[in-house]
Parts: structure tokens; C-alpha cells; sequence
């Protein structure tokens, strides 16, 4: 770490801290200038990051489909009505259904198989580890563009277009490596010694990934599952490709039809996005503190 | 913080020195990893089944003339085989050299650059910003938190669809300006504004997962650093840029990597934004979809050859910034 040592005569123009008559504070205290100056700036941008969503949901309680040109009126004739019409009269089910299968089937392959490369890649340096790590990081960055026309060639011959089966196959390109990468960088913070300890008591590395670190690896695992659920769920440009008929949509494919060249059901729109945000959310914040150690200690450890 | 590194070189000092024959060799490897190549066999197997042999497929098609009047289809019972022709590398000198070059590809590439180092940049400062202030002792700041995530907790298909109603003439957006005496734009139809509008919500979109990385960041700083600054009489500044910066160096250089790469490459944001109104407004990636599905006919391998291009300019620009990153002895490990 290049800790550079910070020079211990202040240069003359150090910016001023705050003038006023200096109480002595603790560390990591503010002045109430710079705490109320903290809370403005926080409360602007939670606004800014509140309003879109909440100006959404308010929308989905007008019941026609301009009235996100007249927000004012929506006041007078709140309704649940658009609701009842997603839930009742579109195929709203038969999305949830196949975006479930789709997002599960993938996180379920991806997780599987990428669980013991990615202890692998954490534990041994066998040759062309680098290599192979470089692989996993150039396959996250493959733009939509450079797999779906072969993608869809291939689909297509083996009669897979419009089909769960298809679309699981496709999102297994991006999840595979992911997942290995997440996963690596969660058995990188699992202490060494365990398996250390394993090998002497007599395990192969098979028996001490299955019984010493599989099971401390839970929290690893479901933050994989989670990612590759929630990249699997909002997909949109292979989904919308490959998916054609309108029972077998999901969520992101659904929701852009109901806007279609006649006819646009915006207030419907709102509802069913209403619909599908709440339970994702939901269960985003539940897991969200894990989320980032997950993505990010793949690139920061070793 | 680089413990496992040292870990992983102190393994790889231990290889043997004396350098046998290759036969010999390649069996003592084996030997001692065959473990490993089993435990990456699945994911060798699924990469190469569901990405390399694509990969390759999608390379031969962008040196033929295939789109979907002459490849390979079924049109009710009958089976029409492709009739595409081999023309070398005629698509990729068309692209970028070819009469209306310009036009097709290099504004387009342009406003990708443009794009991606503003939506980076944007998502870095303001993600920064707000990690630091996070990261104070303040009342409420696990709630501020919550909220500031929620961007991200929501799909972006949906949350694109609320900036939508809020970008149209007549919504909410310019409804404020107006009411405020503020010339409102079309942020749907006019190029200028397109492209800010398309900028503004994916800044929206990807402040939340720098700020909550950088705050992990942050958080992992060893404070006595900061009583050592501040003894020495560091002032707040120096104290943010002698400690807080090279501290937050590895988390920083992933997060800016995995941003730009995201970034490049974001098709959800402009496809949904737009959809196919804004000519103008597509970077790369979304004008690649546009020529291979969203016109008729569908030009295949010329859609296929974008795909390589903007591979091709990722694989450079990651390794020129490993290479940049890798100057000082500063490993992004991967």
C-alpha cells in the first residue's frame, strides 16, 4: 500500500476550516454548519432517488391512460382499479410463472456449477489460472450484441426459440462466469488454515470443498443466487428477442407491451411495474449488506 | 488488504525450479492439479458449449453477407437453407470505412465514449460524494442509506418506465420547468436532450452501487490512519487525499472497471428509453440490436461484426487499464 507519508508542515493554504471559535471536537464529529450542510444534501438526494419510484406508484392509482399528462386529478379519483385489471384481465400470471422459471433455472445452473470453480480458482494456482480468470472476466463483458445473432442461429435449429429451455441456456452464458467470479471472491475470505486442516485430517480437495467450506459458504452462495435471479429477472434484450409468444414473456418483455403502436395502457403499465417492483425490493433489502462485499471482493482480493 | 495476494505468489514460488521435460512435465501437472481441472471442468465445459462455439459462429457470420432474407428459416412446412455467402472481411471495412461510415458507425461511437465517461465519471463523484457523507457520524444515516439504495433495489425495466412518464411532453419534469419559467425541452424527441435525458437516468441508475461500494470502501480504512493524519495536522483535504484516496485504491479501480464495462455496454436503459425513435441517441451496443432485430431485413452479419468491434475495444481497453493499474506494483487481481 503506498501510504504516502503526509508532510508534517501544513502548507500556508490548508483550506480554512470552519472560522468560527474552535471547540475542541472529537474525531469524526462535525461542526453543526457542516452537519446541516450533510442533512440538505442527503435529503436532496434521496429525494432525487425516492421520486421517480414514488411518482410511479402514484401514477399506477389513476385510472386512465393520460392521466400521467394530468397528475393533478389523479387526486380526485384514487383507484385500485388498475390492479384488479392486471391481476385479472393480462396475462400477468403467466409472466410471474415464466420469469420465475427463467430466473431460477439460471441461478440454479449457475450456481451449481460455478461453485466449485470458483473454489478453484480461490485455492489452487494450477497453470493457466490466469488465464482462465481473464476468460471469466472477459466473458462479463460481452456486449448483448456479440451472442444473440449466433445465439439465435443456434436457438433456432435446435427449434429452442420461444421456449423456458432456450432462454435459460442463453442467460447461463453470463451467469456461469459470474457466478464462479462472486464465488471466488467469497471463498478468498474463508480462512486457509480450514482446509489446511481438512488435508491433514485426511480429506481430497473434493471432500474439503463438500464438507468444510460449502457449508461456511452459505451467505457466498446466496449472494451468487441472488445476483444471477436479479440479472436473469431484468434481461430485456435477449427476453424480448427470443421470447414471442405473449404467454411466455417475462416481466421486462411484458411490461413494454402494453404499449404498442395503437394503443398505449400506460396506467396499466404503472401498475403491473408497481407489481413487479414491491416484492423485488422487498427482497433486495433484505440481503442488500451482502450484495456488495459479494461483487467486490472478487476484484479487490487476490 | 493484500494478504491473499501474497498468499497466491507464496504458492506460486513453491512450483519446482529445475525445468524436466515437457512429456514429464505436463504429467507432474497433472499430478498436482488435476483436482483444479476437474473442480473448472463444468465451467470449461458450459463456456465453451455456450459462449466460444457462439463466439466462433458469430465470427463466421461477419464475414458473409447473411441476413434474414438468405439465411436459413422455415416458412410453414418448408425449410428454405441459408444462402449467405462468404465476402471475407467486407462487413468490418464497411463498417468502418465504408460511404456512410460516419453515419453509422463512428457517431455512434463517439456518443458511446462520450456516454460512458460521463455516466462513469457522474456515477463515480456523485457515488464518492455521498459515501463520504454516509460514512460521517450522522443521525439517520442507515436511513438515508435505505433510501439511497433504493435505485437499485428496483429492476431498471421498471424504473425506466417511470423516468419515461416523467420525460414526456407534458410530465411531471417539464410541468416543474414550466411552472418554474424554465424553457422545457423534449427530452424524448430532440437529439441534444435525448442524449441528456439518457445520461441523467442511467446516473440515476448506477450512483446507489458505487456509493454502497465505495462506503464498504471507506468503511475498511484502519482509522488510526486518520488520528495519524490529524495528529501530524493533515487538514481535511490532505486527509482526503493522502489517506482516503490511496485507501479507497482497490475497491475504486473494480468498481471503475466493472462501471465502465456495465456502462458500455447498457442496453435496458437507452432500448427502453427510446425504443427505436432515437436514431441519434443509440450507442453501440443498442445500434448493433437495431440492425440485427429491430429492422427489416435483419442484416445478421453486419449486426454480428458490431458485437466483435465493441468486444474487441473492451478487451483493449481492460487491458490497457490492468496494464495503466498494474504500474505500480497496485494489482488489480484478476
Amino acid at each position: 500500500m503506498s501510504t504516502t507519508t503526509v508532510e508534517t508542515k501544513a502548507p500556508a493554504d490548508a483550506t480554512p476550516t470552519s472560522a468560527a471559535p474552535r471547540r475542541t471536537r472529537r474525531r469524526g464529529e462535525n461542526s453543526l454548519a457542516g452537519s446541516l450542510a450533510s442533512h440538505a444534501i442527503l435529503v436532496v438526494a434521496s429525494l432525487a432517488a425516492l421520486f421517480p419510484i414514488a411518482w410511479l406508484v402514484f401514477l399506477s392509482l389513476g385510472p386512465d391512460k393520460d392521466d400521467y399528462l394530468h397528475p393533478g386529478r389523479i387526486f380526485g379519483k384514487m383507484t385500485f382499479a388498475n390492479y384488479s385489471h392486471v391481476l385479472q384481465e393480462t396475462p400477468f400470471f403467466d409472466w410471474l410463472v415464466s420469469t420465475l422459471v427463467v430466473s431460477l433455472g439460471t441461478t440454479v445452473i449457475g450456481v451449481l456449477i460455478a461453485a466449485t470453480t470458483g473454489y478453484a480458482v480461490s485455492r489452487m494456482r494450477f497453470p493457466g489460472y490466469r488465464k482462465f480468470m481473464w476468460v471469466l472476466l472477459v466473458t462479463q463483458m460481452f456486449p448483448v450484441a456479440v451472442l444473440m445473432v449466433p445465439m439465435y442461429e443456434i436457438l433456432s435449429e435446435l427449434k429452442l426459440v420461444d421456449s423456458y429451455l432456450g432462454l435459460i441456456l442463453v442467460y447461463c452464458s453470463t451467469a456461469v462466469p459470474y457466478c464462479a467470479w462472486l464465488l471466488k471472491g467469497y471463498f478468498d475470505t474463508i480462512p486457509f488454515e480450514i482446509d489446511e486442516a481438512g488435508r491433514v485430517d485426511g480429506l481430497s480437495p473434493f471432500g474439503t470443498f463438500a464438507r468444510l467450506i460449502l457449508p461456511l459458504a452459505k451467505p457466498g452462495l446466496a449472494v451468487a443466487a441472488f445476483y444471477s435471479f436479479i440479472t436473469a429477472f431484468g434481461e430485456v434484450a435477449f427476453a424480448s428477442t427470443f421470447m414471442l409468444s405473449d404467454t411466455k414473456y417475462t416481466f421486462a418483455v411484458g411490461l413494454q407491451s402494453f404499449v404498442s403502436e395503437h394503443d398505449a395502457q400506460r396506467n396499466l403499465m404503472a401498475a403491473t411495474a408497481v407489481l413487479v417492483a414491491i416484492p423485488v425490493s422487498a427482497f433486495f433489502y433484505l440481503v442488500q449488506k451482502n450484495l456488495v462485499t459479494g461483487l467486490t471482493a472478487g476484484g479487490t482480493k487476490g | 488488504m493484500t494478504v491473499a495476494i501474497d498468499r497466491a505468489t507464496g504458492k506460486r514460488r513453491g512450483e519446482p525450479g529445475g525445468r524436466p521435460g515437457p512429456l514429464s512435465r505436463l504429467k507432474q501437472s497433472y499430478q498436482r492439479f488435476w483436482y483444479a481441472y476437474a473442480m473448472i471442468a463444468p465451467v470449461v465445459v458450459v463456456l465453451g458449449v455456450l459462449v466460444l462455439y457462439p463466439l466462433a459462429r458469430g465470427f463466421y457470420l461477419t464475414l458473409t453477407n447473411a441476413n434474414s432474407l438468405n439465411s436459413a428459416r422455415t416458412i410453414g412446412a418448408n425449410r428454405i437453407e441459408a444462402t449467405y455467402e462468404f465476402i471475407g472481411l467486407d462487413n468490418y471495412a464497411d463498417i468502418l470505412w465504408g460511404p456512410t461510415s460516419y453515419d453509422r458507425f463512428w457517431s455512434h461511437f463517439i456518443w458511446t465514449i462520450v456516454w460512458t465517461a460521463l455516466c462513469v465519471a457522474l456515477h463515480y463523484v456523485i457515488g464518492l460524494g455521498l459515501a463520504l457523507l454516509l460514512n460521517q457520524k450522522l443521525r439517520g444515516r442507515t436511513f438515508y442509506r435505505l433510501i439511497l439504495v433504493l435505485p437499485w433495489a428496483v429492476p431498471t425495466f421498471v424504473t425506466v418506465f417511470g423516468w419515461r412518464f416523467m420525460l414526456a411532453d407534458g410530465g411531471v419534469i417539464n410541468a416543474g420547468l414550466e411552472a418554474l419559467h424554465l424553457p422545457a425541452p423534449l427530452w424524448l424527441e430532440d437529439t441534444f436532450w435525448q442524449r441528456f435525458a439518457a445520461i441523467m437516468v442511467n446516473t440515476w441508475c448506477g450512483v446507489p452501487f458505487m456509493m454502497v461500494s465505495l462506503l464498504g470502501g471507506l468503511q475498511s480504512i484502519d482509522s488510526s490512519l486518520y488520528e495519524a493524519a490529524e495528529m501530524d495536522g493533515a487538514s481535511a483535504w490532505q486527509r482526503f487525499r493522502y489517506v482516503t484516496l490511496p485507501g479507497l485504491r482497490s475497491v475504486s479501480s473494480t468498481v471503475v472497471l466493472l462501471g465502465v464495462i456495465w456502462t458500455f455496454n447498457q442496453f435496458a436503459v437507452i432500448f427502453l428509453l427510446f425504443g427505436d425513435t432515437a436514431p441519434e441517441a443509440q450507442i453501440l451496443v443498442t445500434w448493433a440490436y437495431y440492425l440485427g432485430f429491430g429492422q427489416q431485413p435483419r442484416d445478421f452479419a453486419q449486426s454480428a461484426a458490431y458485437g466483435i468491434l465493441l468486444l474487441a475495444i473492451l478487451i483493449v481497453f481492460t487491458s490497457v487499464y490492468r496494464r495503466w493499474l498494474n504500474r505500480d506494483e497496485q494489482q488489480l487481481a484478476i
